[in-house]
């Protein structure tokens, strides 16, 4: 019981790990890829001083930092609760 | 003053002057981190507290002293630089230096808590052989800081000399009797308040500098960047030659994402914390202080353009490092170019110091405790060793700073990330998550992933057509990321599938508990 309870929780833990940094590589690497391939986009003004990849830029910076939050809190609140119920089983045994 | 345009007049600048603003900032800094270090002495008796300062640090305090030991002067300096002179091309730095933090936190920061004492090593070893493992961890730890030692002292020694007027040796020693002082008696504790202090300092400074060119624009940075293009074309917002050969962006930005999961130094800090929890959610806080940092960059690079002018600050440094400094004087005046310079200063010894007692827990903790005495030695002796490997590598730091006196070497950074990348990081992805891996796999993917980096460099067009002025060179990338880390990756499942380890997977359930729950 305790075991199935460690495998689906280290489970779930890798899926949103795997995940979140499949999606870190696709937005840094988005980035990047239009840089390279798609030039004027990056260059074209949204309004006088602001060009989109200076916006994206940025917005690659917040993203990071709101991903590392999406994991935290999934982590403070679902993993920990798991983990925490997974040492109360064991200690009971 | 003026903004200098087109033709490099001579600059009316005090940089490079004796500046008793700066001197009365640095020597306060110096007093007060040799005071931490003191405080920090007395409280340093056992290994615990050598390596990973008792693991008293709180999340906050570690996001800090992360902060502190990522930020280095190359990016305080140099991005502010870049952007200042090329624009939107000195902007995918600021971003490529930040990507790593999600990674690190995702895959590494709580296994390696969990799994390790004081070094990655810990964690790639729990279930493989040790002897092999350590040797090839100590080599991969050793060739990141030596590298990353090698800018920092260099990068110094030429920032002192420029800002303070004092010769590049002096400065050399400064750096290295300071960052020895804090490091042998203060240990972990003392970096870490090292690194706190000079994080706040960095990050106050910078958001000072920010706010005063944001003030001059009706604080609004569109308006700043607006400013920028009227004076030097809409070209500055956009990409520009930087990254024309785009396999070469693809390749940093790589080494830059994955390298900053295999930094030592950074690795080392998550045994400072009391547990998995605290660990996660030092990183959160870390990723939001750099984020904020780097954001701040945009302004203090495009300020510096607009207020200062590119061709002023090439004109007192070619690489366009003085930019920051440059428009702190314009702004404040020589105190304020004072106080920053300080702060640059600062900037470096704290990262010298966390990168010297990465590279002496490698020497002492990996080869000497659990290579040669195979795990055998007291704390006493332990602690002895770790105090001469700090020695003997605060000497070579000098050393090589001093060998490498006038060489360009702004590469070895991202060399040594590129290291971190391959010769690291695939290791402890690997010997994490999957349970086949075999020591002779995990041994051949750290070796070969270093040695094909440096191979690799040495092959490139950075050394081959930069440093050694040939007309072309063998292999085509300025990075070598984009081959080595795929390769190292290979090379370890190759080498795992080609050979058996039945203790390593005997034990994988074990250590992937421990890895989840911590120590019972």
């Amino acid at each position: 019981m305790s075991e199935h309870r460690f495998r689906s929780l280290a489970e779930t833990r890798w899926r949103i790990a795997i995940s979140l940094t499949a999606l870190m590589v696709a937005i840094y690497f988005g980035f990047i890829l239009l840089i390279a391939y798609d030039k004027p986009l990056m260059g074209r003004l949204l309004t006088r001083g602001l060009s989109v990849g200076v916006l994206l830029g940025a917005l690659v910076i917040v993203l990071s930092w709101v991903l590392t939050w999406v994991y935290v809190r999934w982590a403070n609140t679902h993993y920990d609760a798991g983990l925490d119920q997974l040492r109360r089983e064991e200690a009971a045994r | 003053m003026t903004i200098l345009q087109a033709t490099p007049a001579p600059v009316a600048t005090r940089i490079g002057e004796p500046n008793a603003v700066a001197m009365v900032f640095f020597f306060a800094f110096i007093a007060i981190t040799l005071g931490i270090t003191y405080w920090a002495a007395r409280r340093t008796r056992t290994t615990e507290d050598f390596y990973a300062a008792a693991r008293s640090i709180t999340p906050g305090q570690n996001g800090l002293a992360l902060a502190g030991d990522y930020m280095s002067a190359a990016s305080f300096l140099g991005i502010a630089g870049l952007v200042s002179t090329t624009g939107f091309d000195g902007l995918i730095y600021s971003t490529g230096w930040l990507v790593g933090w999600p990674v690190v936190l995702f895959l590494i920061a709580e296994p390696l808590r969990n799994l390790g004492k004081y070094t990655f090593a810990d964690v790639v070893a729990a279930r493989l052989r040790q002897t092999p493992v350590r040797i090839a961890a100590a080599f991969g730890t050793l060739a990141t800081v030596t590298l990353y030692l090698i800018a920092q002292m260099v990068g110094a020694g030429g920032l002192i000399r420029l800002m303070f007027g004092l010769s590049y040796e002096t400065a050399i020693v400064i750096v290295g009797a300071a960052m020895l002082a804090y490091v042998l008696f203060g240990g972990m504790i003392a970096t870490t308040w090292v690194q706190i202090v000079k994080a706040g300092l960095l990050l106050a400074g910078a958001a000072l500098l920010a706010l005063m060119v944001l003030a001059k624009f009706g604080m609004n940075p569109v308006a700043l960047f607006a400013a920028a293009a009227d004076k030097y074309g809409a070209g500055v917002l956009a990409p520009g030659k930087l990254v024309a050969a785009p396999l070469d962006a693809i390749s940093l930005g790589m080494a830059l994402m994955f390298g900053t999961a295999g930094l030592p130094h950074i690795l080392m800090r998550f045994y400072t914390v009391p547990d998995a929890r605290a660990a996660r959610t030092s990183v959160f806080y870390a990723t939001g202080l750099i984020g904020v940092f780097y954001l701040m960059t945009f302004v203090l690079g495009f300020g510096a353009m607009v207020l200062v002018g590119p061709d002023a600050i090439k004109a007192v440094d070619k690489g366009g490092n003085m930019a920051a400094p440059l428009l702190a004087e314009v702004l404040g005046g020589t105190p304020f170019l004072g106080f920053i310079a300080a702060v640059a200063f600062a900037t470096i010894l704290a990262v010298v110091a966390g990168l010297t007692l990465s590279g002496a827990a490698a020497l002492s903790h990996d080869l000497w405790v659990n290579v040669v005495r195979h795990g055998e030695a007291d704390s006493r002796e332990q602690l002895r060793v770790a105090r001469v490997a700090t020695v003997a590598l605060g000497v070579v730091a000098v050393l090589l700073g001093i060998l490498f006196k006038g060489q360009n070497v702004a590469y070895m950074v991202s060399l040594a990330f590129a290291i971190a990348a391959s010769g690291n990081f695939p290791a402890l992805v690997l010997s994490i998550f999957w349970r086949r891996c075999t020591t002779e796999g995990i041994v051949s993917s750290m070796v070969l992933g270093t040695l094909s980096t440096l191979v690799l460099i040495w092959l490139s067009p950075t050394i081959q057509v930069d440093i050694l002025k040939h007309p072309g060179a063998w292999f085509p990338l300025k990075n070598p990321a984009l081959v080595t880390i795929p390769l190292s990756f290979a090379i370890g499942v190759l080498v795992s599938l080609a050979t058996r380890d039945d203790v390593a997977v005997e034990r994988f359930a074990a250590v992937e508990r421990r890895m989840h729950v911590g120590e019972a």
